[in-house]
This record gives C-alpha cells, structure tokens and sequence, in this order.
C-alpha cells in the first residue's frame, strides 16, 4: 500500500480528497502545517507530497525547499495542490523542485486521483 | 451625436475627478486645466515683462525663474496625484485577488464535496453523508461571511452601519472570543493570557462592533505569532476610558509598512511573503469602529520580536 503525506490547512478539503484516497487503496497521513508536513515526511517516508502553498507555521515553498535540501525526502515527489497560479510562484514551484502543480478549483477529485497515479507510475 | 456626447464627458473635468473619488485639487484633469491657465497667466505676465523691463535683464531672469518654480511646483502635485491614483488602483488589483483567492478555498470545498457526494465512491454510510453536507454548510457560511465583510465596508463608508451603543462588558467580550479562539490558538501553538482589573467599568460602545474590532485583533496575534508565541491581552481603567491591550511575540510589521496599515486594502509586505491569510480589510475596519465610538486606536511594532495594539474606549 502505498503513502500519500497531504499537507493542507483545510481540514475539509483533506478530508474529502483523503476519503477518495483511502477508498482507492492508499494509506493517507495528514498534516494540518508546514512544520509538522516536514517532521511528518522525514519520519514516515511517503511516496508521495500533495503540499498547499499558504499554510501556517512554515509556508509551501518553504517545506519543498526544505524536502528537496533533505537527503531523506529529496527524491519523493511533490504535487504542489494549491488556488495560486501566478506566474512568477508557479515558476518558483519548479524551480524548487515540484513535480507538477493542479490548481484546486480547476480539478476535479478524479482528475487529481489520475495524475497521483500517474506521478506514481500506476 | 455619441462621439459629441463623448467629447462633451472628457471636457466634463468635475464629473471625471468626481469618478476617481478625489477632491478637485487632488485631481490630475483639473490640475491640468490650472496648470494651462498658469501657464498662458505667466507667458502674458513674461511678455509684459519683456516689454516694459526689455533693457533690464536681471529682472526678467528673475520673472522667468519665479514662473519656472511655479510651473515645477505645480507639475510636482500633478505627478504626486497621478501616483495616488496609480496606488488606489494597484491596492484595488491587490484587493481583488485577496478576494478571489479567499472564495476560491469554499468554493473549492463545495465543488469537491459535491462531487464526492454524487459519485461512486461514496459510500452511502449516512454518518458519512451528513459530515459531508456539515463542510457544505460550513463552506457557504464562510462565502456569506467574506462577502458580508466586502457589504459592511460599504455600508461603513457611506455611514449607513446603525450603532446601538450600550453598556458592555469588555471582560466578557473578550472571554468569550479567546473562547472561541481556542482551538485556533491551539493549532498554532499560542498561548493567551488575559490580565484585567477587577471591577473594571462598563465600556459604551454597540456590542456587535466591539466583537468585530477584538475578534480582528486576537485573529491577527495569533496569525502572525508563528512557529508558536504568548499572546497578552490586558484590560484595564485609565482616566475616563478603558484601556485595551493586546501583544504578540509574533513576526511584527516592517517600519516602512507602519504608516499604511489601517489603511483599506493593505498587507504589510511580510504577511504576503509568509502567505498569511487576510483581505487586508480587518484593521480599517477595527478603526472606523473605534473611532466612530469616539475612542483611539494604535500600535507599537518591532519586526521579529512582536506587535502591541491598543485602543481607548470612553465609559459612559
């Protein structure tokens, strides 16, 4: 069974796309902040971050620059899911070392279950 | 006949500054216009110098550096106008955004929530159903709350927001939001602590503001005390008013923003960089409210080490 780390401050929305994750076979761990997202993938190893930009405590670009800095969680890829599209943070995304980045309002849950898939090699 | 009626609205220099929301002397068209008839004044008022002081040479040096200086000076207030509205417009781009981004988080939670409920996936547990139509509720009330905020600034501004002023009880005010604080505050790591004196009297304010103006204030200390903090709210008798005091340990306000930040629309450049939450419209409304309650607002800030914001209330 594979492990998606979801750090998101909307517990809604975690728990909606969590529901569809779990019922499709994946173990989900939850992170309400981006300084506990950090701790939590460092010490659990998931195959996967589905990582919000705006968070407490330590913002998204931060916990992907820290991510990618660690020799633990540098190679697990991240999907930055998030309501930004400004051009200059979506080239930030990147730069930092995000997989691919899925504008919340624009995807449906299904849409972003295929592309987990795909970013797993499902 | 339209393009008459559109050269008769650009001649229209009262209803255009009119339009932009700025007095006639801080509007760029109508300055303009002064700046003209200035102009044609001082070329007369030059030609008549030339003419009857031709042969005295320092004097007309002198005329033509006074007319520069006015003509500078003027050009000056045309360029600091022009700068204003530039700012009025680029805050409203700012504004707009903010707001987008806030509705798009419910919206998000509707659209996802509802595909959940009408999918294949769904379990049909009704335990589960009713949590779900829970965050649908939820997420409407946060729309109506946001939008709510954007009515209450209009309504402010054109002073059609009744104030049903009363005695209040600020320490129950405040104990009933740190209250509702609490798993907040809990999440972020902070602590609240409240001082007040004992027999502290009755403020006279309308106790619906009040609520917005405190709820604002614990929000943002919690908000920008990151990485964990305290936060101290104090409440106490000075003179003939009541005192309120609330300090964080939090990220604090950059000086260069310090000026700006009751004003509408405005977030301090560090709280856009740590991407904390907010429509910018929290403070300008906490000191309308105040002042409009006849008390005063302020704040003390040191970046990195914590914010203090205070205000005075009268007691009846």
């Amino acid at each position: 069974m594979k492990t998606i780390l979801f750090i998101e401050d909307e517990q809604t929305l975690q728990k909606t796309l969590g529901d569809v994750l779990t019922d499709n076979g994946y173990k989900v761990i939850n992170a309400l902040d981006g300084e506990t997202g950090i701790e939590l993938a460092k010490t659990k190893n998931p195959d996967l971050v589905l990582l919000d930009i705006i968070l407490p405590r330590k913002s998204g670009f931060d916990v992907l620059r820290e991510l990618k800095e660690n020799k633990k969680t540098k190679n697990i890829p991240v999907i930055i899911l998030t309501n930004m599209e400004e051009a200059e943070n979506v080239e930030k995304m990147f730069s930092l070392g995000a997989t691919t980045y899925l504008v919340k309002t624009y995807y449906s849950l299904k849409n972003i279950l295929e592309r987990i898939k795909k970013t797993l090699g499902e | 006949m339209v393009s008459q009626k559109n050269i008769r609205d650009e001649l229209n220099i009262k209803r255009q500054c009119r339009s932009y929301g700025l007095s006639m002397w801080q509007c760029p068209q109508f300055l303009f216009l002064v700046m003209g008839i200035v102009i044609i004044a001082t070329s007369a008022l030059y030609y008549f110098i030339g003419s009857y002081f031709g042969n005295n040479m320092v004097l007309v040096a002198l005329g033509d550096l006074l007319i520069t200086c006015v003509l500078l000076i003027i050009s000056f207030v045309v360029t600091k106008n022009f700068e204003k509205l530039a700012e009025i417009s680029r805050m409203k781009s700012e504004f707009v955004g903010v707001v987008t981004h806030q509705l798009r988080s419910p919206l998000t939670n509707l659209k996802w929530t509802i595909e959940f409920l009408t999918s294949k996936e769904f379990s049909g547990d009704a335990t589960r159903q009713e949590e779900y139509y829970s965050n649908l509720r939820e997420n409407v009330r946060r729309m109506v709350e946001l939008t709510d905020t954007l009515l209450f600034v209009s309504k402010m501004e054109q002073g059609l927001v009744p104030f049903n002023k009363k005695e209040v009880s600020l320490v129950e005010v405040v104990n009933s939001l740190i209250s509702e604080f609490k798993s907040f505050a809990l999440a972020s790591n902070v602590v609240i602590d409240f001082i007040y004196q004992k027999n502290i009297p009755l403020a006279y304010i309308d106790p619906s503001q009040i609520k917005i103006v405190i709820e604002c204030l614990i929000d943002n200390a919690i908000k920008y005390t990151k990485n964990g903090g305290r936060i101290k709210i104090v409440l106490e008798k000075r003179d003939k008013d009541i005192y309120f005091e609330i300090k964080d340990s939090g990220v604090g306000i950059p000086e260069k923003d310090q000026n700006f930040i009751f004003q509408k629309f405005f977030r301090a450049e560090n709280s856009k960089k740590d991407q904390v939450r907010g429509s910018g419209l929290g403070l300008y409304i906490a000191k309308s409210i105040i002042e409009q309650s006849k008390g005063k607002i302020g704040f003390t800030s040191e970046i990195n080490k914590g914010t203090s914001f205070h205000f005075n209330l009268p007691i009846k």
